[in-house]
């Protein structure tokens, strides 16, 4: 168990509502669900989801915390807003994921090797360098993530697309080399390095 | 006549030679029209998109859109900032919102915003550039400047969600939003009736889980060509890319033979109005749109 989730689990003892209330995004909208399952019935991966939105609230309330923490449905989350445009107690249901999978994912309780949980790390990472992504590298980084010979059999899977982008202009192999980026990286990067202290401290990552 | 002015964040994607550079011409020649000036804001940074939250946590999220907030208000004082991609305008919104609703969270991000040397005190209004023309410029003006209709052609207007959801267009519903419909038919075209205009494409999830997302662009092409469709027009990015691109892979897979073009709504709009191919951004597709194209060449 990571210190941050003992640290957490000392902190709320049987209280997993209260820790979500406090911990995750918009968290404190949890108890207003009313369990109506439209946005279970609205989501467009449902079937994907172990548990849907409905369930996991529930499940909150209920102290489910390992069950919700190092569950990948939340995962699953598209972010399509399909469940906050029909919840009808205006749940910000979408944030409420987003939160959820963050939270679990800081504690390092979320499931290992998650594959929507590796694509957001490689394109926070990309965005973090230099204050704008580079879509190359980006592609890159996903279709090599799991070694050369892989790369390649995606790329040549993908050829006629890899190579339509290319020369319709929207893919710049010279992104390798100079690619769009902000003037004030080093500042960026100060700030969001700030920004994650300020919510450590407030989520008792840090003490 | 002058021009309206407005603070501009084109994103990420709306660069020159990246996923959306045709996207980016076609705007400017739309603004070229239509009398608006796009003041691009210096400096602005990536919006974290929806993806972002998985490293991100909310207020690092938070803090990437207060950037882009008080470059904008310290460099176009009193103009809206404005941006083509749903997914700069659905954070940039969601950012300006949650700061006028709480003060110590703008404490919070100012903190984080004075390592980059900037501080925020909100009043910038985020948009999207749907809004400007439906709402700043209209539809007579945008009609007036129709020189070529589009003629035959028909088009499944496909909104998708960052555009439509949360927030959406004023007087819209999320379930059969009616302006892209209105837009193609303002260009002389045709709009077909079909049912995944507001489908999601899977979005990031296309890189993640490939055949979940595309199942669902499978069955938005697959509704638009069995709605009579020659072509899905769009507002998002991220729609076009994964709808068209992932149609060769789907293909591969699973033996169907699509090949729909799907092309932005400004596209639409610079051929109608008089714009050649090239300005339209038509090179720009990976799966052409030849009868556009045709039209432009006349």
């Amino acid at each position: 168990m990571t210190t941050a989730n003992q640290n957490a689990v000392a902190r709320y003892k049987n209280s997993f509502l209260k820790e979500v209330e406090a911990n995750v995004e918009d968290g404190h909208m949890v108890k207003m669900c009313m369990q109506c399952g439209v946005c279970a019935g609205s989501c467009p991966l449902g079937n994907a989801w172990e548990h849907s939105p409905q369930k996991l609230f529930m499940m909150i309330r209920a102290g489910k915390r390992d069950e919700v923490l190092k569950s990948d449905s939340m995962w699953m989350c598209t972010s399509c807003y399909n469940c906050i445009s029909r919840c009808p107690r205006k749940l910000p249901i979408t944030h409420i994921m987003h939160g959820l999978a963050n939270y679990a994912y800081r504690l390092g309780i979320a499931p290992q090797g998650q594959p929507t949980q590796g694509v957001a790390r490689m394109f926070w990472d990309n965005l973090a360098k230099t204050g704008r992504i580079n879509e190359l590298k980006f592609a890159i980084d996903l279709y090599f993530k799991d070694g050369l010979a892989s790369g390649m059999q995606v790329v040549w899977n993908m050829k006629e697309d890899v190579l339509g982008l290319v020369k319709a202009n929207r893919l710049n192999l010279l992104e390798l080399f100079s690619a769009h980026e902000c003037q004030d990286k080093i500042g960026i990067q100060k700030m969001l390095a700030k920004a994650r202290e300020i919510e450590d401290r407030r989520k008792g990552f840090t003490q | 006549m002058s021009k309206k002015q407005y603070a501009f964040y084109p994103g990420c994607s709306s660069q020159k030679k990246v996923s959306a550079d045709n996207f980016l011409r076609s705007i400017d020649v739309v603004c070229d029209k239509l009398d608006v000036q796009l003041n691009e804001i210096p400096d602005w940074n990536c919006c974290g998109a929806s993806i972002g939250y998985g490293e991100g946590g909310q207020l690092p999220r938070i803090v990437l859109s207060a950037r882009n907030l008080a470059l904008s208000s310290n460099q176009f004082a009193g103009q809206d900032m404005v941006s083509v991609c749903p997914a700069c305008w659905l954070a940039s919104r969601e950012t300006a919102e949650r700061l006028h609703e709480s003060s110590s969270l703008l404490a919070d991000t100012n903190e984080a915003l004075k390592e980059a040397g900037l501080s925020y005190s909100g009043g910038v209004k985020a948009r999207h550039f749907i809004e400007v023309l439906i709402e700043d410029i209209g539809w007579d003006k945008m009609q007036e400047k129709v020189v070529k209709p589009l003629g035959d052609i028909k088009f499944a207007g496909y909104v998708g969600c960052q555009t439509n959801r949360p927030f959406g267009i004023a007087g819209e519903s999320f379930e059969n939003p009616q302006y892209l419909d209105k837009m193609i038919e303002m260009c002389g075209a045709e709009a077909v009736p079909y049912d995944q205009k507001v489908t999601c494409c899977g979005g990031a999830l296309a890189f993640s889980e490939p055949d979940k997302a595309q199942k669902q662009i499978r069955d938005i092409v697959e509704s638009a060509y069995d709605h009579g469709a020659e072509m899905i027009v769009t507002p998002c990015q991220l729609c076009q890319t994964n709808v068209e691109v992932y149609q060769t892979e789907i293909n591969r897979k699973q033996g169907t033979k699509f090949h729909m073009p799907v092309v932005y709504y400004s596209q639409l709009m610079t051929v109608a109005y008089g714009g050649t191919a090239k300005q339209a951004g038509l090179d720009g597709q990976v799966i052409k749109a030849e009868k556009l194209e045709k039209i432009a060449g006349k």
